[in-house]
């Protein structure tokens, strides 16, 4: 018994993991490049609803999500060109996209709620899925699972290794100095929002596709927010990343598992045990990651004149 | 010196004009290749304006730039490079999070995609074994000194196959040995036919240092001349056009009096915050009637020497006496009714609301002697006098009292926070850099007032980077260096060179060129 609250456990921390590890990832190479943005949530729910409205029309689960991923992205430029090229307030316009969000995905969603789709399914690994304890728990899971650690490994990669990750640093860093050296920071920054977009729109396709299997209105339930407070606790870096996103798929699942289970203790203050976590993230990292900070986050470059 | 018959450079007929003012007016120029050529003026001259025309930073209204005699566009520092131009700006652009190498291969656009870290460290070896720029490549760059971080940014602009180099105020906040050092740089690379200019307002460099020496002043050229031709005085008279005020002189040797010090401090230590620097042990003393100049490289714990006087900063050991009380705990309020004067760093940052007018800002360092009616109303009448006697004697000009203070010029707003400070007869007064922006008049205005408060019996902490003002004006010096006080004298029992080595820490190496 106990085992298998381990393996149902573990599997839910992976499964709810693996959105907030890809909207967390998202919201890192944003924040590098200096822009900090709150409409995650809304990226996230119209990734979910695309994906989710494509795969019941085409009955293509893959298109779901590169739908979803394009649809992120396109909707993520409304945001860049309000910061970057309006050089508006990034909260303010952060706020703004999420609930612009959650309203066009509801709208969009409406006619399709209630409908089940077989959305991505399990691939199981040879071999390695028979395995007693580890293969239920390890190999048994979506496609989408099996690329989120990779894809972190890849943006660790692009943002340490490569000439463009160091400009995209440098820009977050300090801008001037970065247009100074012959850098685009505008350019930049429009490269990673769509990006951050393409991110933020697989986190939501994985929700609808691969968790739920169905839409419902602001299905994303804040998880939007978690990524923004995972990238605080992941101190900026892509690899940390995945065990922030691991811990807290775990306490989602957790919540999850004692709901079901009918542990008594009041269904709201379960509810409140993500958001807990966050706080307490927040409260723990709040001073110490002062200098992990980019330089120039919030900030708008003004350029030069 | 041996110059090339053509110039790499030249300026023809550059304008610029911002919202009520011509920065630049016709300017013509040439600047060959080694050479190293000056470029001299006070501020607002217009000398950095023609400089960040040159590297894309703005947008001439008029005029055409030529590079090897071909007509050029620089839109961008991105154009400027292009041109194998290089600037290293007053305030070093460099990314204090990223390491030396990261900051370079930012710079260099011929790298491949995936940067190959040990090809950058050992290009960066090469050419800083040859112009003698040894930095270590590895190290965050917030690790570095001033000095170190100006190597860095000059490595930069060579690894990038600059040719024509431009520098502004390089010697601004370095220790008099580095400078010889920096200059000893500059004549290897006149060596190897690099163009180099250097846009600073420091008369005994540019005579020492330079081959050519370029006057600006109001937008225009005054004059160019050969460096061996040029004389102090024939740069004064044509950087201002007219006599300048003597700068005053020290009181006499008389010895501060033997009474209870005004200010005291008791081996406070404080807490280092972010990447700021804690303060350790500091034991120091100001009494009535004294000046107490503090030297420093900046960064080295003068800020918070002056948060911690004010009360901004908690001591987090020792004890802190004003006027013979023990103020250790006092609030900021306390410590400014007891008589406390602040002319901080940077005046717009900490001193002053740009957005409020001008009387507004004078009012706001000491609402309740204004209030009337309880808060109800302000004594708006009251502040005008008073800010109009103070900018009087102070001999500074008065300037419109209803408009945002931040419209004014760096300078005019340093002299009103100056007006208002030094209103109200201050016991003690604390001053940062009391004399940077402002031009050479008001400069030896703004001394003369801190000389006459301090023979009025008020008791003055200077801090400053400015060797000469500090040796001039100073009854003690205290040198600081990463948050402690490692040595105090009389300005009569030390030289300045000895006290560039104190502030940098180092211990006379290079002293036989000095």
């Amino acid at each position: 018994m106990s085992e298998l609250l381990l393996v149902s456990i573990m599997i839910g921390a992976i499964q709810s993991g693996t959105p907030l590890l890809y909207a967390t990832l998202s919201e890192t190479i944003g924040e590098r490049v200096g822009i900090i943005n709150l409409g995650l949530e809304g990226i996230m729910l119209i990734g979910a609803v695309v994906g989710f409205v494509i795969t019941v029309l085409t009955g293509n689960a893959a298109l779901g999500v590169v739908a979803a991923a394009l649809a992120g992205a396109l909707f993520n430029m409304i945001f860049a060109f309000l910061v970057i090229t309006r050089r508006a307030n990034q909260l303010a316009c952060g706020l703004a996209l999420m609930f612009c969000g959650v309203g066009l995905s509801a709208l969009i969603g409406a006619p399709f709620i209630g409908r089940q789709i077989e959305g991505l399914n399990a691939i199981k690994i040879p071999v390695f899925s028979d395995l007693p304890f580890f293969g239920r728990a390890f190999f048994q899971h979506d496609i989408l699972v099996y690329l989120a650690i990779p894809t972190a490994v890849v943006i660790w990669w692009f943002l340490f290794k490569t000439r463009w990750g160091l400009s995209l640093r440098a820009v977050g860093e300090n801008p001037t100095a970065a247009f100074a050296a012959g850098k685009n920071p505008y350019l930049l920054q429009y490269q990673v929002l769509f990006i951050s977009g393409l991110l933020g729109g697989i986190a939501g396709a994985h929700l609808s596709l691969a968790l739920a299997h169905n839409w419902a209105e602001w299905m994303t339930a804040g998880r939007g927010f978690f990524a923004v407070a995972l990238v605080i606790f992941a101190k900026w870096h892509p690899l940390r990343a995945i065990a922030g996103a691991l811990l807290f798929g775990g306490a989602i699942s957790l919540q999850l598992q004692m709901q079901a289970r009918g542990v008594p203790v009041s269904s709201f203050i379960l509810d409140m045990l993500p958001y807990v976590l966050s706080l307490t993230v927040l409260v723990i990292w709040g001073r110490t990651s002062r200098s992990a900070v980019p330089g120039s986050l919030g900030r708008v470059f003004q350029g030069t004149e | 010196m041996k110059i090339n018959p053509a110039p790499l450079l030249s300026f023809r007929g550059i304008t610029k004009s911002f919202p009520a003012v011509l920065a630049n007016d016709h300017i013509d120029l040439d600047i060959y290749g080694g050479e190293i050529h000056a470029l001299l003026g006070e501020n607002g001259a217009g000398k950095s304006t023609l400089m960040k025309i040159l590297y894309g930073f703005y947008q001439a209204d008029g005029g055409s730039i030529l590079v090897n005699g071909q007509p050029v566009q620089i839109r961008s520092p991105h154009d400027a490079r292009g041109q194998r131009i290089g600037m290293v700006f007053q305030d070093f652009i460099l990314i204090p999070a990223l390491t030396v190498a990261e900051n370079i291969a930012l710079f260099l656009s011929d790298l491949p995609f995936i940067l190959d870290n040990d090809a950058i460290v050992s290009r960066i070896e090469n050419i800083s074994e040859r112009y003698s720029l040894q930095v270590k490549p590895e190290a965050p760059v917030w690790q570095l000194s001033v000095g170190e971080r100006q190597k860095v940014e000059l490595l930069k602009l060579l690894l990038a196959d600059a040719r024509i180099l431009i520098l502004d105020e390089p010697t601004r906040s370095l220790a008099p040995h580095e400078v010889i050092g920096l200059f000893q740089v500059l004549a290897n690379l006149r060596r190897d036919g690099y163009a180099v200019v250097v846009i600073t307002h420091k008369m005994k460099e540019v005579l020492e240092c330079a081959d050519r020496i370029t006057v600006m002043r109001r937008g225009k050229i005054a004059s160019t001349l050969l460096g061996a031709e040029a004389t102090e005085n024939t740069l004064v008279s044509l950087m201002f056009g007219k006599a300048v005020a003597e700068s005053p002189q020290r009181r006499g040797e008389s010895p501060p009096e033997e009474g209870i010090p005004f200010l005291e401090l008791k081996g406070v230590s404080t807490q280092p915050e972010g990447t700021g620097i804690g303060l350790k042990e500091i034991n120091l003393t100001v009494r009535p009637g004294e000046i107490v100049g503090v030297a420093g490289v900046s960064g080295n714990g003068q800020r918070e020497l002056g948060d911690v006087v004010l009360s901004i900063e908690k001591c987090a050991r020792g004890t802190k006496y004003l006027g013979g009380q023990d103020a250790t705990r006092w609030s900021v309020a306390q410590v400014r009714n007891s008589g406390t004067a602040f002319i901080p760093e940077d005046p717009l940052g900490m001193a002053a609301f740009p957005w409020l007018s001008v009387q507004e800002n004078m009012a706001m360092s000491d609402v309740s002697r204004y209030a009337r009616h309880g808060g109800l109303s302000m004594d708006w009448e009251a502040v005008r006098t008073d800010l109009q006697a103070s900018l009087k004697r102070l001999g500074f000009q008065i300037p419109p009292f209803y408009v945002p203070l931040g419209i004014l010029s760096g300078g005019n707003i340093q002299r009103m926070i100056l007006a208002r400070e030094m209103a109200h007869n201050p016991r003690l007064i604390i001053a940062f850099y009391p004399t940077r922006g402002l031009d050479v008049q008001s400069a030896v205005a703004a001394r003369e007032v801190l000389l006459a408060s301090r023979d009025a019996g008020a008791a003055i902490l200077l801090i400053s980077e400015d060797l000469e003002e500090l040796f001039s004006l100073s009854d003690r010096l205290a040198v600081m260096l990463r948050g402690e006080i490692v040595a105090t004298s009389a300005p009569r029992d030390i030289t300045v060179q000895e006290i560039g080595y104190l502030m940098t820490g180092s211990k006379g190496e290079g002293a036989e060129r000095g």
